[in-house]
């Protein structure tokens, strides 16, 4: 299989432009008779179900919860980027798209992430003609902040809470078109499988969560915005719900899995509790702007500290490790995420971890209080030497800056971290590896798109923070509205579909047969148990740090478990209702054999880049080695059950020139 | 006229239907406590009395007067329909109660009313219905050409008997409670907060919520203890 | 600690539903919706129906979990939601009562679940600004005042999870609705629809069989994104504007 990333030609900054203004349009009385499939309505599904509905296309939207607004980009917390440069600090399109590019360790597209940052400052507009209510400063102008991996203030925040009012603006978009029409919304409604007519995506099955029916559903394209998968290190920051399936499912039908290898670790996580634990909780990364990162210098302080008996604050300050500030003076607390918690992985690795568990780092608010109190205390004349004042001012600085996310860490973990320093540990949070797409965001299955996290195309290895949410909403605003065109325009001589044909009925048939073998199955252990084991083996085989034998052997214990689920898992209920487990189930089974695949390109990519950390290939100082001879492409895999079949889309870069990436 | 009748079919017209009138009522309130504060007056009912013709034959007084009665009504039967349907709406209520911080008050604003509602009849069956059926004995007032009714030793009898008393008393610490959520719920349904003058607003309406009951409840008392 | 729970199951919405009583021991890191894993566990082990409940995000964001923890819509805590909610609050020994969110408007779907919907319904009958995708002005071309756009925030918290009609006794979503009139209607982009948005909202509230606002506050105590009831005070008066001063 050749692989067609159908970029267009020319210079890379006219390239979208010039492709935007010769596209394929559809007619609007054409529209009208072209019915579309929106599945997930988070940032990127929402948003382009809402825009896809203004233009006059018959869309129709599926969530598997309760609401659209329930999806988990509700829960990015630190904001979205843009090159408005509104600071004046030197920011443009150019910068953000070399900045995109850098940070994902050169392993992403240049096409495709310079649309991304043409587009940005476009989202902006278009969420604040939307009403969403941005940070502002006294001018009334909208606000920034900066953020980790970057040198220049670009991103845009609604407090802590910026995912959640990014996914109520799209969800209001949303609710207006379905309120004209437009949109018909089918709410806890989970896709099953997708249907393929001639080759081509005509559809799919959905199960109606609420009875368990088995519904067809037909269109002329079918774009999936599902997400990323997470789960499959069953601890994560994911919401509980996310999954993998509908991406799998169309795996299964011969869509191409690209990257899976490429998972991103976030530094700032709350640490594990205990084995009872069912998800982690992030801690935005805008904490790093003014918190420092340090561990004891010494492996008793360390253990006092794990024991209780020193507190953080009882270690002096030359006894303390900034160890991102020693080994990367540049960007210091502000590295790129899989710097920073690499970082942290080699400070527990060498038993100066803080936790009770020995995973956890101090993430310290002291110094930045010290200095707010000083400066709040001058601009107000007072007594910048009144160290009580100053930490009083200071504290209150703190508090109207991230008051709502020290709160959370007080909840989750009892502590004040006003007054001792956070703890914090690396997590899995977001997955750049997804559904292969071209430019068009077009799977190899024609008539498939794929949108926001559920596709690969402009992260690359790693993701820099608050680029999630600009990718989501580029896609589904920006991106897909133009270029679905380019395969509908065609299709508009195709009447509506059927969904009674042999195609969906042999497909319902088989879900529902795969359905009925789970909870048929007589077994004993329960689907958390197996959803359990097989993030134990991701994190331990396929986590942080990657060896070659390790993920051999991963591939091998995934495969057992597989087994064993099939034949012992206990599933309650019946197909025909409300069944929580059952759902739960079904996103289990695809998550093992997509974790399998994550092994296979793990073991595959012989170089450590981004999120993707081998540990033979790293540099004398231990830094990540990058091989850019041989692996400068894109892995999209073929699903086999035993063999995967590897497929490379080569990355030519034009305009940028791969470089170790430095943070020193 | 469709949206008027719109308008106070919904939820936050009929809210507004009770939060007018009971403004008035909180208006009426005061007037009435201002003119009974005369019957601590020791001139033997002299200046109630005559307060009390004026009261009954003022014509402008007397629309008032009408409005008053069908405004207690309209608030009184719109507070009803309210009750039934939040009722219903609410359906089934929960096992354990919940130990929020709301005020008991805010929660039995109907079972107050209701209450207010029967103390409303005691209260006028006994003046208002005997001044009307002429049963109250007539009284000489000097500097007056005709003799008027003397309501005065009307209330002193009934403020003589302890039962009628202590309905008095239960009564006005009905109202009380009522008021105390009444007054500032009143300007919130109004829409009429702000940050600086709604606390006011507030402060005000549970100071009127104990001053006025108060008020009225030291005239029964004063007849009972000190006048007997 | 060993904990007594006394849940409420309920078939589907045609079931009476009861309590049940079961055992479990809980850790006291432990959040309440893990408490409520360990419980599912044991009764899948039993090969008994786990009880459904409804949770996504575990971070207090998504509005997914609803429990009325002792007779309290998301628990004891104030700002705070089931899924934040951890164990280290209740005590060895204690009894703990778990109901669903209790309103005609939310009928119950099975167990602790319960239908939401109506809430999307009032989304769709205006609380969106009408604008389509491009061609919008530049961000900054309209300035808004600092406390505006921070007031319009803290309405715009709101998670939707519907704590505020589970907590009024009178089953009212005014607070739900206050809070999206009151956040666009802050916004100067949101002022242009806002007669249109009051009337639309407040009619489905009403049509979706919600009751009727008394200004009992239990809503704002028991909102877990602490959202005011000022707001609703705004969409009174939104709504009184819009009846008497529009056209």
């Amino acid at each position: 299989m050749s692989l067609d990333s159908k970029i267009p030609k020319g210079d890379l900054a006219d390239k979208w432009t010039n492709y935007k203004s010769k596209m394929p349009l559809v007619a609007p009385n054409n529209k009208r008779r072209l019915e579309v499939i929106v599945v997930g309505t988070g940032l990127a599904g929402a948003s382009a179900a809402a825009t896809l509905g203004e233009l006059g296309y018959k869309v129709k939207a599926f969530t598997f919860h309760d609401s659209p607004r329930r999806a988990h980009s509700i829960a990015a917390q630190g904001g979205i980027n843009a090159a408005k440069n509104y600071q004046n600090d030197g920011d443009s399109t150019y910068r953000l798209f070399y900045d995109t590019i850098k940070g994902g360790d050169y392993r992403s597209r240049e096409a495709n992430v310079h649309r991304l940052a043409e587009v940005s400052t476009d989202i902006i507009d278009q969420c604040v003609a939307q009403g969403v209510p941005f940070a502002r400063d006294y001018g009334g102008n909208l606000d920034n902040r900066s953020f980790g991996g970057v040198q220049v203030s670009r991103t845009f925040y609604a407090k802590g809470q910026t995912g959640q009012q990014l996914l109520i603006g799209a969800y209001q978009a949303l609710s207006r078109q379905i309120s004209l029409g437009n949109v018909t919304m089918y709410n806890r409604h989970e896709m099953m499988d997708m249907v393929k007519v001639d080759g081509k995506a005509r559809g799919i099955i959905a199960r109606n969560l609420l009875t368990g029916e088995l519904e067809r559903h037909a269109a002329h394209c079918v774009i999936l915005a599902t997400g990323g998968y997470g789960n499959v290190f069953y601890l994560s920051t994911n919401a509980m719900g996310c999954n993998v399936s509908a991406a799998w499912r169309s795996v299964r039908k011969g869509a191409l899995m690209a990257n899976p290898c490429f998972t991103q670790i976030h530094p700032t996580c709350i640490p594990v509790s205990g084995d009872y634990q069912s998800k982690l909780t992030l801690m935005s990364e805008s904490l790093r702007n003014d918190g420092r990162i340090w561990v004891p210098k010494s492996k008793e302080d360390a253990k006092a500290i794990r024991e209780k008996r020193k507190k953080g604050v009882d270690i002096a300050e030359g006894d303390r490790d900034y160890y991102l500030e020693r080994r990367y003076p540049a960007f210091g607390n502000l590295v790129p995420r899989d710097v920073a918690s690499r970082a942290a992985k080699v400070a527990c690795d060498d038993g100066n971890g803080v936790a009770p568990t020995g995973l956890g780092v101090f993430l310290d608010f002291a110094s930045a209080i010290q200095r707010y109190g000083k400066s709040d205390a001058h601009s107000k004349g007072l007594d910048e030497n009144n160290q009580k004042l100053v930490t009083e001012l200071g504290t209150k600085v703190i508090e109207a800056k991230y008051g709502n996310l020290f709160e959370m860490y007080e909840k989750i973990t009892g502590e004040d971290p006003y007054t001792n320093p956070m703890k914090i540990y690396p997590a899995v949070h977001y997955t750049m590896g997804g559904l292969w797409v071209d430019y068009n965001l077009q799977t190899n299955i024609e008539g498939l798109f794929a949108l926001g996290e559920c596709n690969f195309s402009d992260h690359g290895a790693n993701r820099l923070g608050a680029s999630a949410l600009m990718q989501g909403l580029a896609d589904g605003y920006f991106v897909i509205p133009y270029t679905v065109g380019t395969f509908l325009a065609e299709e508009i001589r195709t009447p509506a579909f059927s969904p009674d044909t042999k195609e969906f009925k042999t497909a319902e048939a088989e879900v529902r047969a795969r359905l009925e073998s789970l909870v048929g199955n007589k077994g004993t252990k329960s689907v958390e148990s197996f959803h359990k084991r097989l993030g134990l083996i991701m994190w331990d085989h396929c986590g942080m740090a990657r060896t070659a034998e390790g993920l051999k052997k991963g591939r091998e214990m995934i495969r057992a478990l597989k087994k064993e689920f099939y034949a012992e898992v206990f599933v309650p209920g019946t197909q025909d209702e409300f069944n929580p487990e059952l759902e739960k189930a079904a996103r289990v089974a695809d998550l093992m054999e997509h974790g399998e695949l994550m092994m296979v390109d793990a073991l595959d990519r012989d170089e450590s880049c981004g999120g993707h950390f081998r540990e033979e290939y790293t540099t004398p100082e231990g830094e990540a080695l990058r091989r850019d001879e041989e692996y400068t492409y894109v892995s999209a895999w073929e699903w086999d059950d035993n063999n995967p079949v590897l497929h490379k889309e080569d990355l030519v870069f034009e305009n940028v020139e791969l470089k170790t990436r430095s943070y020193k | 006229m469709k949206w008027l009748i719109n308008f106070f079919t919904s939820s936050i017209g009929r809210k507004l239907i009770m939060s007018l009138t009971g403004l008035f009522l909180i208006l009426f309130l005061v007037i009435h406590l201002l003119g009974n504060l005369q019957l601590l007056v020791d001139d033997g009912g002299v200046s109630f009395n005559a307060y009390a013709y004026m009261m009954t034959h003022n014509p402008l007084i007397k629309v008032v007067a009408y409005g008053n009665y069908i405004f207690i009504v309209l608030h009184a039967v719109m507070g009803l329909i309210l009750w039934a349907k939040n009722r219903a709406a609410k359906g089934s209520t929960y096992a354990v109660k919940s130990n929020a911080k709301v005020t008991w008050a805010s929660k039995n604003m109907a079972l107050l009313g209701t209450l207010i509602l029967a103390f409303i009849f005691i209260h006028m069956g006994d003046f208002w219905w005997k001044m009307k059926m002429d049963v109250v004995p007539y009284v000489t007032i000097e500097g007056m050409d005709h003799q008027v009714k003397d309501l005065y030793s009307k209330v002193s009898h009934t403020f003589n008997n302890p039962y009628m008393v202590a309905a008095y008393i239960v009564g006005l610490a009905t109202l009380s409670f009522h008021l105390w959520h009444g007054f500032q719920s009143a300007f919130q349904t109004l829409g009429l907060n702000h940050p600086k003058y709604s606390p006011i607003i507030g402060g005000l309406g549970k100071a009127y919520a104990v001053i006025v009951p108060l008020g009225f409840a030291i005239i029964p008392l004063y007849h009972f203890f000190v006048m007997k | 600690m060993k904990l007594k729970l006394k849940v409420w199951r309920q078939q589907n919405n045609k079931d009476k539903g009861g309590f049940q009583t079961y055992d479990v021991v809980a850790e006291e890191h432990m959040s309440f919706l893990e408490m409520m894993d360990v419980l599912n566990e044991s009764l899948i082990a039993k090969q008994e129906t786990p009880v459904a409940f409804e949770h996504d995000c575990r971070e207090g964001i998504c509005g997914s979990c609803n429990m009325v923890i002792n007779g309290r819509p998301h628990g004891p805590n104030s700002g705070t939601t089931t899924c934040q909610l951890h164990m280290r609050f209740f005590k060895d020994g204690d009894t703990i009562v778990v109901e669903p969110w209790r309103s005609r408007a939310f009928p119950v779907i099975k167990d602790l679940v319960v239908n939401r919907s109506s809430f999307d319904r009032i989304i769709q009958a205006g609380g969106y600004i009408s604008v389509n995708t491009g061609g919008t002005p530049d961000g900054n071309s309209i300035p808004i005042e600092k406390d505006v756009a921070g007031e319009a925030m803290d309405a715009a918290t709101c998670i939707g999870c519907g704590a505020c009609v589970a907590a009024c006794p009178n089953g009212s979503a005014m607070l739900f609705t206050a809070a999206k009139v009151s956040h666009l209607a802050l916004m100067p982009q949101g002022k242009v629809e806002s007669n249109r948005r009051a009337k639309n909202m407040v009619a489905t509230m009403d049509k979706e069989g919600f009751g009727m606002c008394s200004n009992i506050g239990a809503c704002e105590a028991e909102c877990p994104k602490e959202i005011s009831i000022d707001h609703i005070a705004r969409l009174n008066r939104e709504y009184v504007g819009s009846v008497f001063g529009g056209a």
